[in-house]
Parts: C-alpha cells; structure tokens; sequence
C-alpha cells in the first residue's frame, strides 16, 4: 500500500530539526504540522507576516485579524511575532528559513520545479511560492506520485516552472528522493513504504533514478546499489 | 496641518483621478481598507491600475471595484476566490501582472525608500524573468526588479493619532506599512484615532510622516475568508 496522506505527512516531518524555521505550503503539506517528531520544536513561518502559527482558535475564539497564509483563522503563541510582507520576505529571500516543503504539479530530475500555472485554465498566481523556492536552501516536495495515472516526476517539466534547480528533496505516496546535484542521475531513492516495489516506483516515475545503498526496505533487495 | 478628515470620502476628496495607481494594503481580506476601497467606487474614477497582493473576493473589498469595472490593470501575486476577477480577465478586459509575493513585497519597499531598481534570485529561470535584465553575482543568478512608487495609497491601521503614526494588529499589518511608504498621498483608516501621546513612540510601526490624511472609521467591518476552527478537549 502506498502511504496516506498522513503518513507522507509525518515522513515529510522527520525532515524537521529541533529549532528550525519553517515555511509549510497549502494542501498535504499543512498536515506535517500534525506530526512534528517528539522532542522537536519548530517555528513556523507563515508568509503574510507571523513566526509561531499556533493552532486553530476554538469556535468562538476566531479573530479576523489572525490568520496563515491559507487565510485560515489560527491563535499565536508565546513566542509569536508579526512583522510587514516586506520584512517577511526579507526572511525567506535572505535564507533564514531553514526549510519550505510545499505541493507541486512537476517536478524535473534536476530539481526544476512547476507549481503553479496550467497554460489554457485561469490562472490565479504565484503568491510566495517562487521567492520561497528561490531563497529557501532546503525545499521539500510534498505530493502524490501521480496524477490521474501520469507522472509527475519528469525528466523535464512541461509546465511553466517556479524555480529552476531548487528542490532538495521529493516525498511522495510511493517514494522518497534526494535531488544529488553532484550526481547523474540527480534522484536517489532513499526511502519508500515497505510494500512497494521498487519496479512500482520505476513504473510510475518517467526521471531515472538510483537507489541508495542504505535502502534496505525493498523487498526486492538485489535493486540496491543498482 | 490637520491629517484628520471626518470620513472616507472626506479624507479621498481631491486626490482621485482617472487613470491614476493606487496601493492598497491588505492579504486576503484581512487588514483591507475596506471604507476607503467603498469611497474609490462611490467616486467613479476609472481605468485604475491597483497594486495590492490579491483582489479580494466577489462583493468585498477590491472586488467591488471589480465589479463596477473601473479597475484596469491589477498588480498582484495571487488573485485566486474571484469570480468576477477571472470572467474579466478571460474577455480581456483586465489586465493582470503577477509578481511573486515577496517580489511585489520589495517593490513596494524599494519605492518608498527611492529605490528604483534591484535584483533578486526570485524568478529566475522561470516567465517572470522574461525580458528583464538579469545578473550575475558570486556565481549565483538574480533579476532585476523595478520599485513601485504610486499616485496614491491606501491603507488600514489598528490605532492611529492625529500626527498619521500608525500601528497595526497582528496579521492585519501585511502590505499596509509599505504601501503607506510608496505613493505620492497616503491616507489611512484606523478602528481607533488617538491624541498625540498616547501611542508609545516605541511601537509605533507607520511614522506619520508617510501618512498625509487619517479617517476614524465609523463602523469597523471585518471579513474572515476561510473560518477554521478546532473541537475543545
């Protein structure tokens, strides 16, 4: 089976180190704040001006005036500060952030990435999400394998990109992958849940890719070191 | 010079014209200027360019200019929850110009601080780079962007005193204080209009020297988009 949304959320949230700043993007990737790993304390970015999103407000509690980036009503935290877009940007252009992980449509074997237009429908904007790819050092990819049974992991993206280069790293439901700029291929399969085959993730994948040494999970253990 | 004026009208009176661009502070709907974006369509002054991240949503808040048709030309990052916003766009009759976030962010920023152009990793390689100057600076590539600078802002602010210093509440402050950094005239909104004094000078965020006229606002109406809420244990 290949993971839940929630546990491709939680594989995402071992990504995290105690004390980073982090910028989650909209969709799955809100989920990793539900699995922050114990004894792990973040903060979180949230682009429209906030450092330490809290949690949803109970009903009743909801204040026009606080919001993420999703627009969705949250509280803050001790630790709380707001700031301007111009400030909040400053942050993540300036690589402050320690880690984004965000959605995606592509993305290409060297890292390249397209998130948001399909040329002919409308198109609604980038919002932050290039100056996050862009000044982020470490961007995560959190999304499903496919779409409507075609891949998304490309050998080059056919979309018009939001950052060339800049993903570090790719989760999906079926597999987990290093971008290696150092290497060719760039992708190296480094985890993925344990019923599937690593000829289910090379079926489903158009980039090639290889597979860590240290990946000792697949039941087809002769793959590694391939 | 008195800043104060009794209304937003009052305080637009003057200052508005066709063809002009006009800022405006906000995310989403949260710290929109909402009164004063009301007083722009009751005006009737069309063929605005507007620079603000989003457009609000149908029948509030930059939406309403919309809907009156007397926005030409928007300059946003993200203008998705508008209905009225991509019918005219799809028949061609508003023109948009998407700007990364942070981008539009520093635009706005350099062109209150007389900055007329800098340069960003943001974009690059992608259609946003498209007939700009780019360069190269320690081995990495950047954009040139140009700052805004426009014939009016307008902004809302938590608490103001009569002398136009300004501060925000929480999320509310967004785009608002550079906005009210990069126009010509910048007037503001406030939920609460104080004596010189009573603000500490520490926390104030918008100095008053950016900001040429203030309004109390009678009533203060607040939307939430998205309303998310969690079970209590």
């Amino acid at each position: 089976m290949p993971w839940t949304r929630d546990q491709m959320a939680a594989r995402a949230a071992r990504e995290l180190q105690d004390g980073f700043y982090v910028n989650l993007g909209i969709g799955i990737p809100t989920l990793v704040a539900n699995h922050i790993p114990e004894g792990v304390s973040v903060h979180l970015h949230s682009e429209n001006g906030m450092l330490g999103i809290g949690p949803f407000p109970y009903e009743g509690e909801e204040d026009a005036d606080l919001i993420n980036a999703g627009k969705q009503t949250v509280t803050e935290l001790p630790t709380t500060s707001y700031f301007d877009s111009a400030e909040s940007f400053a942050m993540v252009r300036g690589g402050h952030i320690d880690i984004s992980i965000l959605g995606a449509l592509q993305v290409a074997e060297n890292g390249d990435l397209a998130n948001w237009m399909i040329p002919g429908k409308m198109v609604k904007g980038m919002g932050g999400a290039m100056d996050l790819v862009a000044g982020v050092p470490r961007v995560v990819v959190l999304m499903e394998h496919t779409a409507k049974g075609e891949a998304k992991i490309l050998r080059k993206c056919s979309l018009p990109l939001t950052g060339k280069n800049v993903v570090s790293m790719i989760v999906t439901d079926m597999a987990v992958f290093e971008v290696d700029h150092t290497r060719s291929p760039s992708l190296v399969l480094v985890d993925k849940p344990d019923d599937v085959t690593i000829e289910q993730i090379r079926d489903a994948t158009e980039a090639d890719f290889v597979v860590h040494s240290t990946m000792h999970r697949s039941p087809v253990a002769a793959d590694i070191g391939k | 010079m008195r800043k104060v004026y009794s209304g937003a009208v009052e305080a637009l009176a003057g200052l508005l014209r066709d063809d002009m661009t006009i800022l405006a502070g906000g995310f989403g709907l949260c710290g929109v200027p909402m009164a004063l974006i009301e007083a722009i369509r009751e005006s009737g002054v069309r063929n605005l360019t507007i620079v603000s991240n989003n457009a609000g949503i149908d029948g509030v808040g930059l939406g309403i200019l919309l809907d009156t048709r007397q926005v030409r030309k928007m300059i946003s990052s993200y203008v998705g929850e508008n209905a009225t916003f991509a019918r005219q766009y799809l028949a061609g009759e508003l023109e948009i110009e998407f700007n990364p976030q942070g981008t539009l962010a520093e635009r706005i920023r350099a062109g209150g601080a007389g900055i007329p152009a800098f340069f960003t990793a943001t974009g690059y390689g992608t259609q946003v780079a498209d007939g700009k100057e780019t360069r190269e600076f320690d081995g990495r590539h950047y954009v040139m962007e140009r700052g805004i600078f426009g014939d009016l802002a307008v902004v809302h602010a938590w608490k103001g005193d009569t002398e136009g210093n300004l501060v925000y509440r929480k999320t509310a402050r967004n785009f608002n204080p550079i906005c009210a950094a990069a126009a010509k005239v910048t007037v503001a909104e406030v939920e609460e209009l104080v004596e010189p004094g009573t603000l500490d000078p520490d926390h104030i965020v918008t100095p008053g020297i950016y900001v040429k006229r203030i309004v109390k606002l009678a009533q203060v109406e607040k939307h939430i988009e998205k309303r998310t809420v969690r079970e209590r244990a």
